[in-house]
């Protein structure tokens, strides 16, 4: 790597573009951050009401999903250019896992 | 530290490797390492043979010939294989994508301790109590049974080895996806470092499962758990699955980067492009991929049902189809190529019929059915060592010779490495072959003798005929290294003259930043486009010449690695000795403590001035 100094100066449409992007971030990750405690009243809701058992497990592992998608997105910032390789990464370990527990369940457990 | 070398004395250099964060010293280090348990497994391979070598023999005891087995096994796979194709990656994979380094160089160091203490402790049971005797899969219900702390050394050994494996692999897919050179895309990389990335991935996905085995089994035998006891509740199969989602895919993570060297080889010495690249890359990227679809084709005799046994034969059999593109293409690259047979060359060729050979029955016992009669027998040893012997050390033996002279600036003797493959050759398939037929003829595997007049006389003596003349082959290699060490005539760069790719392009011996300036690539064999058109230097750049920043060596890793080590007896004598829950604690305070120092203290590393990498020394 080169470690020459260089300066470079933000032109004024760049520094508006940017600072309208941040502002756009900062809604997303507020946004998200209120779906998400909203997520978890409804599960703790459920255990509350005394719901079925049938019924809450699911709906947990449910919300349990989408609060993985919403944290991994727009709080670990997958959502940003040039993370095709994490998210490969992260979907091949997810399709392995999802793997691993089908057969553990059809053959150990069920079997 | 200051970027001018002096000359060192014993202390300074003994201190540098123990210090190092160099990518090319810790390759130095892994091939020494791995070298001395690819020594010691291929002596627990020879007294297997002597003792095999007549019916009723009594040369060792059933209970030691368990151990014996057991240490070969798990040696050669984890401690020797694996630690020495590492070498080669840490080696040549960040000079083929034109970095200056792996992206964690501390990490780089502390894989390489770990490795190292895991395989000392695995090893330290022969002399404190008893080596592992439960085979190198160490099946759940024998293990839990084994008496003594054989499997308590297996576990925790390799629970330590697997951590340095496991940081090694993840650094080799951050340094290919951060650290290639402008112009190296994807579809430019060399094969090797395809491979390597792939193999590395797969270490990503497969060693977790076996971390997760270990600790339940360590759990089980040191500290009271029940995962595996069917009588308080557990499940002994789930260690055979845990341990067979890694142990497939870990037999991929040795052969890619064998195929991987082959590639670069056949190209190479057939000087001509390597055919069918991107169905080569393809082929492995598919075969990384299917390799974790097949684990329970290890199982089909355990009863997982008639459809578990379907669906895990059709999966095992598809891999048969990438790589089968993968032979096609080799032979294609040989075709109407300019042919030289080096040493490597010859490896090369000796390997496709031989692995060809191995893949073939490995289909056979793909087919559940007739698994059910080759199930624990010879067939299967057969057919394993066809695959691993003569593909992973056929590669790793093509490549001490191959990658010698980069890695120490001197030729192997040309003379000696060919009498080395004909001895090493000849006695694999003397070995090995006629275990397909001893199978065949009803010889379990893991039985310390037979009895007489069975038919398997003759065959086990040819055998172990073989093993001597692999042994012999080995010990020339051990020679021809001695005798080139010795004699230390400097190789220059470029020795085989038709090299192809970037490491062959570095001038030797490499500089320690390895790239003045960092290349720019222009295409698949980059050394091979420059030299095409008469570039005298082997490179185009793709920056001026400026400072380079380098990291500072450290004594961290190793300290941090001490502790693991320290603590791992503590774990083993647990419930046993007063001393040790301390020396548990101790051990884990001292790699905590030296995560934390590493953590709090800032290095930020050296820079060579430009001004010295200008003068005539080079910045060296």
């Amino acid at each position: 790597m080169s470690h020459d100094a260089q300066v470079y100066v933000r032109s004024q449409t760049e520094f508006e573009y940017i600072k309208q992007k941040r502002r756009k971030d900062m809604r997303n990750q507020i946004t998200t951050f209120g779906i998400m405690i909203f997520l978890t009243l409804i599960s703790f809701t459920a255990v509350a009401a005394d719901f079925s058992v049938y019924l809450i497990v699911p709906v947990i592992l449910l919300l349990a999903a989408i609060q993985v998608v919403l944290q991994l997105y727009y709080f670990m910032h997958m959502s940003e250019k040039n993370h095709q390789v994490v998210a490969f990464f992260l979907y091949s370990a997810v399709m392995l896992a999802f793997t691993f527990i089908l057969t553990f369940l059809t053959i150990i457990w069920w079997g | 530290m200051s970027s001018i070398a002096k000359k060192k004395g014993f202390g300074a250099t003994i201190w540098d490797y123990l210090t190092t964060v160099d990518h090319k010293k810790i390759a130095v280090m892994y091939l020494a390492a791995g070298g001395l348990f690819f020594v010691i497994g291929g002596i627990e391979a020879m007294l297997i043979r002597i003792q095999l070598a007549q019916p009723d023999n009594d040369f060792v005891s059933a209970g030691l010939f368990n151990e014996i087995i057991t240490m070969h096994g798990t040696t050669m796979i984890f401690l020797a294989a694996m630690p020495i194709l590492f070498g080669f990656m840490n080696a040549v994979m960040p000079l083929q994508i034109g970095a200056r380094d792996v992206a964690f160089p501390f990490l780089n160091a502390l894989g390489f301790w770990l490795f190292l203490f895991g395989g000392i402790f695995l090893n330290l049971s022969w002399f404190m109590g008893g080596a592992p005797d439960a085979g190198w899969t160490s099946y759940a219900s024998l293990s839990l049974a084994s008496p003594g702390h054989g499997i308590d050394f297996y576990a925790l050994g390799l629970q330590i080895a697997g951590a340095g494996t496991y940081i090694g692999g993840i650094n080799f897919l951050v340094t290919i996806i951060n650290m290639r050179a402008p112009g190296m895309t994807y579809m430019r990389m060399p094969l090797f470092t395809w491979t390597t990335f792939v193999a590395s991935a797969l270490i990503l996905f497969a060693f977790p499962p076996l971390t997760i085995g270990l600790f339940f089994l360590i759990l089980d035998r040191m500290f009271g758990g029940n995962f595996f006891d069917h009588t308080m509740g557990g499940n002994t199969i789930i260690w055979e699955h845990l341990f067979w989602i890694f142990g497939h895919p870990e037999v991929y993570i040795l052969i890619l980067p064998a195929f991987g060297i082959f590639s670069e080889i056949f190209a190479l010495f057939s000087r001509k492009r390597l055919f069918g690249y991107s169905s080569m890359v393809f082929a492995t990227v598919l075969i990384g991929f299917l390799g974790f679809m097949v684990w329970a084709h290890h199982m089909f005799t355990v009863g997982l049902g008639p459809t578990a046994n379907a669906i895990f034969a059709v999966a095992t059999m598809a891999i048969a189809v990438p790589t089968g593109m993968k032979i096609f293409n080799w032979l294609l690259t040989i075709w109407g190529g300019s042919i030289k047979v080096t040493t490597p060359m010859l490896y090369a060729l000796g390997f496709i019929p031989s692995f060809v050979a191995g893949g073939v029955t490995g289909i056979m016992q793909a087919a559940a059915p007739l698994d059910y009669q080759l199930h624990d027998s010879y067939f299967i040893v057969a057919h394993f060592h066809y695959v691993i012997v003569g593909g992973v050390v056929l590669a790793i033996l093509a490549a001490v010779h191959l990658y010698w002279p980069l890695m120490f600036n001197q030729m192997l003797s040309e003379k000696l490495g060919k009498w080395t493959f004909w001895f090493f050759f000849i006695g694999f398939h003397l070995t090995f072959f006629i275990q397909h037929f001893l199978g065949l003829m009803g010889m379990p595997r893991r039985v310390f003798t037979f009895g007489a007049n069975q038919g398997w006389d003759l065959f086990n003596l040819i055998s172990s005929i073989g093993a001597a003349f692999m042994a012999v082959g080995v010990i020339i290699l051990v020679v021809n290294i001695i005798i080139t060490v010795v004699k230390n005539v400097p190789a220059g760069n470029d020795p085989w003259e038709d090299g192809r790719t970037l490491e062959w392009a570095i001038p030797q011996p490499v500089p320690f930043y390895n790239f003045k300036q960092t290349p720019l690539v222009r295409g698949l064999d980059t050394f091979w486009i420059e030299k095409q058109e008469g570039n005298k230097v082997g490179m185009t750049y793709a920056e001026p010449l400026s400072d380079i920043h380098m990291p500072n060596n450290s004594f961290i890793p190793f300290v941090m690695t001490l502790g693991l080590f320290i603590a791992a007896f503590g774990a083993l004598y647990h419930g046993e000795k007063d001393w040790a829950i301390p020396v548990l604690v101790l051990g884990i305070a001292i790699t905590v403590g030296s995560m934390a120092v590493r953590s709090i203290k800032d290095d930020h590393g050296f820079h060579i001035h430009k001004e010295d990498l200008m003068n005539d020394k080079g910045g060296k």
